[in-house]
């Protein structure tokens, strides 16, 4: 067993056609796509765009009809069909777990057709478990039927994780979840993914999955070639064509908000001391800052009251207790949706975030999560002219 | 009972156990009884000489022997060809000569079983395996029909599952379809052996022996005890391998299925 997983590959795709016997209009039209080493690209379109052809051609369940797809740069159809799916990851919708065999033999399907010997299959099966979040004991003679969905998707994503692949493709994996369990496996897939850095291919229709997930996302149109190909907050804040906005539906600033995480933003700054601090220093910090209140931190830098002048008036030597308790706080990794979420039902216009164990790291209020929006949006902007492309 | 034990005992059994339960073997042996029973009768009641004759215990013995064979030979042939067939039915290249066969296996039914078994005779010769290829002829449907449509029910997204990771589709035949549909084909199987037990009755028209002596027997002497004793023992037959074959459909089907 590898000590550390196998990183991914790139995937190319050079002007990949499939035109389905007797179907009339191509499937899938000279298709060129860069699906770069360690990524999540998401193929994104309507029903009938070509998305799952594409990803099928990648292990050659669908043969193209012309054109070549390199996998870390060798070409796929010089190959063993057999062979190569063997080293690629395969997720459908509900899973597509064998019903007849337990949790631990459809783990086991491609290891023993790689032929490994029962102890390291054993072994491997256990590790994977874990990492996805199952017990082992618990889980590995169970059958798939007495499984839950998100369960079974799970053991979904382990059986394609097996042999270690280099290149998973996912084909509406979560499509049959419901909403809870699906920003779960989300997250949980996005966590591995973090371990792994595979190349993950990911069919979906759900544009808000497609966000969150991907790195890179490329929208498809009917009848099967791409229409835009970036990453996502490009894709909100660019959209390539009107086809590309009506699909997105709008709401894109909305959806930027869901997609930027608060440590990413630059946040305000309010004045702060410890309770040691002179109160007389902080008074002139108070002074000097103009909004009239500061933060009580502890000796850990954690946030623990809301300070005015009047709290402090008359009072000499350190600040010690005083003013309000902080009530709320905003995580440095929750999304930007997350955190208007608490702003808006805090107590205090200003909530400060916190950083790792709970640290101060600086504040937010609505005005900062505006301005954040409207850097975000002139950075593509800028970014677009940089390309020399035209901006509408 | 509270709603939680009995949760907490489907917890505890996940997977009955058919094997251990009493209850499993009951039916046989009532089965058994009846047929002792029956033959026991014609040896407490007074006989005639032709009775005598036909209800002599060794003739009865071999008889029932022949009856054995004859649904043992002609199932094991419709298992040797309707299993294979029905397979290479489901495979996409041969799926167009569907049709076609089931037609003709439907015909094999459709024809009266007497009929068969005596255009086989006029056509061949009279004996055993002329009667085999009869029952053959008439109880092919069922496995066949049982396969295909065992394996066509198989959810497609578990064969392009079984094919994307890598299996061969030889790999996914035995591995996925197969134990899929085998609750199903054994099912045909099972209509497929009594359907047997009952037809080869007719093979005593021509000749070949079993249990249908007995009746073709009382029949053409007027003696219903001989009669009824053949029915009888043709029926017990017949339950006690309907027995075997769910027995054997518990035990072959996966687990995990239902």
């Amino acid at each position: 067993m590898p000590d550390r997983p196998t990183g991914g590959v790139p995937i190319e795709l050079r002007k990949v056609t499939k035109a389905f016997p007797g179907g009339g209009e191509p499937a899938v039209q000279e298709l060129d796509l860069d699906i770069p080493a360690g990524e999540i690209v998401v193929l994104l379109g309507p029903s009938g765009c070509g998305k799952t052809t594409t990803m099928r051609m990648i292990n050659r369940l669908i043969e193209p009809t012309s054109g070549d797809i390199l996998i870390g740069g060798q070409n796929s159809r010089d190959i063993d069909p057999d062979r190569l799916r063997r080293h690629i990851g395969y997720v459908i919708q509900q899973a597509g777990l064998f019903p007849h065999m337990t949790v631990a033999a459809n783990i086991a399907q491609v290891p023993k057709l790689l032929g490994w010997d029962r102890r390291r299959i054993a072994e491997r099966v256990d590790e994977l478990l874990t990492l996805v979040g199952l017990e082992p004991e618990t889980y590995r003679d169970t059958y798939p039927r007495r499984l839950s969905g998100g369960q079974q998707q799970r053991v979904g994503v382990a059986r394609a994780l097996a042999a270690d692949p280099p290149v998973l493709l996912m084909d509406e994996p979560f499509g049959a979840l419901d909403p809870i369990s699906r920003e779960r496996i989300q997250d949980e897939l996005l966590r591995l993914q973090d371990e792994l850095a595979k190349t993950i291919v990911f069919v979906t229709h759900d544009v808000d999955e497609a966000l969150k997930i991907g790195d890179h996302i490329a929208i498809m149109q009917r009848p099967g070639h791409v229409v835009q190909y970036a990453r996502p907050a490009e894709i909100l804040t660019n959209p390539a064509s009107e086809y590309v906005e009506q699909f997105l539906g709008g709401g894109s600033s909305m959806r930027l908000l869901r997609l930027t995480k608060v440590g990413d933003i630059e946040l305000d700054e309010v004045p702060y001391a410890t309770e040691d601090t002179d109160t007389g220093d902080l008074l002139a910090d108070i002074e000097r800052d103009g909004r009239g209140y500061a933060l009580v931190l502890d000796g850990m830098r954690r946030p623990l009251s809301w300070v005015g002048p009047g709290d402090l008036q008359g009072r000499t030597g350190p600040v010690g207790v005083a003013g309000d308790p902080v009530t709320a706080s905003i995580g440095h990794r929750m999304t930007l949706q997350d955190a208007l979420e608490t702003l808006l039902n805090a107590d205090t216009d200003v909530v400060p975030v916190l950083g790792r164990r709970q640290a101060y790291t600086g504040a937010l209020s609505l005005g900062t999560v505006q301005s954040a929006i409207a850097a975000i949006k002139a950075r593509e902007r800028e970014r677009r002219l940089r390309r020399g492309e035209a901006v509408r | 009972m509270t709603v939680e034990t009995a949760a907490a005992k489907e917890e505890t059994r996940p997977e009955p156990n058919i094997g251990r339960s009493w209850h499993v073997v009951l039916p046989p042996l009532c089965y058994l009884a009846v047929g002792v029973a029956m033959v026991a009768y014609t040896r407490a009641v007074p006989l005639d000489s032709i009775e005598s004759g036909s209800l002599d215990l060794p003739f009865v013995l071999r008889r029932t022997w022949e009856h054995i064979r004859l649904v043992f030979f002609s199932t094991v042939l419709v298992l040797a060809v309707a299993l294979p067939l029905g397979v290479l039915l489901t495979r996409r290249a041969l799926r167009r000569a569907t049709p076609l066969v089931l037609s003709l296996v439907n015909l094999g039914q459709a024809i009266p079983s007497v009929g068969m078994v005596v255009l086989l005779a006029v056509l061949f010769q009279i004996g055993f395996w002329t009667a085999v290829a009869a029952l053959f002829a008439y109880s092919l449907l069922p496995t066949l029909r049982n396969t295909m449509v065992g394996i066509e029910q198989v959810d497609p997204r578990l064969v392009d599952a079984g094919r994307g990771i890598g299996m061969s589709a030889a790999g996914v035949l035995f591995k996925v379809e197969l134990p899929m549909a085998a609750p199903v084909i054994l099912s045909g199987v099972r209509t497929t052996l009594v359907l047997n037990v009952g037809t080869a009755g007719i093979a005593a028209f021509i000749g070949a022996g079993g249990l249908g002596d007995l009746i073709t027997a009382g029949v053409s002497t007027q003696r219903n005890l001989v009669l009824v004793t053949g029915c009888v023992l043709i029926a017990v037959l017949a339950l006690l391998l309907d027995w075997l074959g769910g027995l054997a459909q518990r035990l072959l089907s996966p687990k995990g299925l239902s």
